[in-house]
């Protein structure tokens, strides 16, 4: 029943990079052997103590299958993305995936509170996701995950996993304690930069302690939904106005699953003010827009889908054709299929660029 | 039109599907309560195998407060991004001016009157005093 459509894959000759998909653990256990046997004591003895504030708020399910697509659950048992043949049978083959880069974010080290256990759980997912993975498939990447909240710590791993050319970026989560651009997190930044990889910022299931909106909690889901997009905002315009990018001129960011459509809106809204305020910030040498253009990246899925394609391609020429990245989410439910999903013309060179060359050349993929 | 004879009735009996390729074709049969739909299985949105969804019916509301499921067991949800189509026409309940899963005639045949000549007998391995499920393409 799960077989991938012969039609499918003679309609999608290109070779893609797919710029989001998600690994999952088969068993809860699957970590332990990659922990040093102090943490893996403390972790089946205490277990995780993320940064959430209320229990079970952000859990699965949020539309089917927990969140999943309700066909991508392995035969042999274990959860959605948790079986690599699977993951090359619906998606890698069909729609023929020439580099697909992992975001991995469960039980991370991302939102562990613990300083020592979220070192030793990035550390380990780390590990896992070459041994798991990349080592078994060539065509997957990993993503650097770090403990974000320890900054030294996080540099460590950094600077730990940098030299190995199967991890292609640094993930941080879009729920960070403080606004990214905050000094605390600069020494990441500063890795980042001689490490010469790009931050990859991907939302977590939980919110780091803070009501997902910044008018608290929303009732349904589908109000959750858009608030990926609000968060990635503020983060976008906190690394810009707090002048990361004037310090770190060479630091790239991709923005993962918080949309695009709203770019031209924060920089023009940004630039508008700018004016009045440069005195407040004459750390900034340039307008706000000029730093979102040179320094941050997009990724397609779930893409804004206006009722007139035009309206989205308008978007794209404004935020730049070479700064868009294709993007599925597998195996979530809101899989972005790149035969079905792009509603609006292109142009060979166009679709080549969203689909491939731009996502080789920012991850240098090879 | 051309007629396959798909498999015995007994072989889908209410509350079963089951996928088949007929003519190069996946195509989802249903049993929901003794009616019988045929899929093609393919979503019309985003390309998924549509016929391992969900069968549901629909929520329905007046207004804040009030939630009805109504049509029950007459739609199926997409395992991908859960559009809902109503079997019986295919049409989609998300977008139903442009969007539907190509439907196909299904009925119960009795052998009887399906054994034109000896091919189809021979070739399912059936007998002919039973009642088969045949889809119209
Ligand atoms: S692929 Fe079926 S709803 Fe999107």
């Amino acid at each position: 029943m799960n077989a991938p459509f012969i039609e499918q894959k003679a309609r999608q000759t290109l070779a893609v990079v797919d710029c989001d998909i998600h690994p999952a653990h088969r068993t809860p256990g699957e970590l332990l052997p990659y922990l040093e046997p102090r943490w893996r004591e403390h972790y089946q003895t205490h277990g995780v103590h993320v940064r959430q504030a209320l229990p079970s708020a952000l859990m699965y399910p949020r539309m089917m299958a927990a969140g999943m697509r309700a066909d991508s659950l392995p035969e042999n048992g274990g959860p959605a993305g948790s079986d690599l043949d699977l993951l090359r049978k619906q998606h890698l083959d069909p729609v023929n995936v020439e580099f697909g880069l992992l975001m991995a974010l469960s039980k991370g080290g991302m939102e562990e509170r613990n300083p020592g256990l979220a070192a030793a759980l990035s550390r380990a997912t780390n590990d896992w996701q070459i041994d798991r993975w990349v080592r078994e498939e060539p065509r997957l990447r990993a993503g650097i995950v770090v403990p974000q909240e320890f900054p030294e710590a996080a540099v460590a791993e950094i600077e730990r996993c940098a030299g190995d050319r199967r991890y292609v970026q640094i993930m941080l989560s879009s729920r960070p304690s403080d606004p990214l651009g905050h000094r605390r997190y600069w020494p990441i930044y500063e890795a980042a930069e001689r490490a010469g990889l790009p931050i990859g910022l991907h939302p977590v299931g939980y919110n780091g302690g803070h009501p997902s909106t910044g008018s608290g909690w929303p009732t349904f889901y589908l109000q959750e939904h858009y608030v990926f997009v609000a968060c990635m905002e503020a983060l976008a315009a906190s690394l810009i106005i707090e002048g990361v990018f004037e310090r770190f001129p060479k630091l790239k960011v991709v923005l993962v699953e918080g949309g695009f459509g709203w770019a031209p809106a924060l920089a023009w809204r940004m630039d508008k003010h700018f004016e009045k305020f440069r005195n407040e910030v004459a750390h900034l040498k340039r307008r706000p827009s000029e730093y979102l253009r040179e320094h941050i990246w997009w990724t397609t899925q779930p893409i804004e889908e206006p009722a007139q394609s035009r309206h989205i391609v308008e978007i794209i020429d404004w935020i730049g054709w070479d700064r868009l990245f294709y993007s599925s989410d597998y195996p979530h439910w809101d899989y972005d299929n790149p035969s079905f999903a792009f509603k609006f013309p292109m142009t060979e060179e166009q679709r080549r660029k969203i689909f491939r060359d731009n996502a080789m050349a920012l991850y240098r993929l090879a | 039109m051309s007629r396959h004879v798909v498999c015995p009735a007994a072989e889908l009996p209410p509350g079963t599907r089951k996928v088949v390729v007929i003519d190069g074709r996946e195509i989802g049969l249903f049993n929901v309560e003794g009616r019988l739909h045929a899929l093609l299985n393919r979503c019309p949105h985003g390309g998924a195998a549509i016929c391992s969804g969900v069968v549901t019916g629909l929520s329905q509301s007046s207004g804040p407060g009030d939630y009805r499921l109504e049509r029950r067991g007459e739609f199926l949800r997409c395992p991908w991004h859960g559009w809902e189509f109503d079997m019986a026409t295919g049409q989609s309940w998300c977008d139903p001016r442009r969007t539907r899963v190509r439907s196909f005639e299904v009925r119960r045949e009795t052998g009887g009157d399906l054994v034109m000549g000896p091919y189809v007998a021979e070739r399912y391995h059936v007998t002919v005093e039973d009642t088969y499920i045949v889809v119209d393409l």
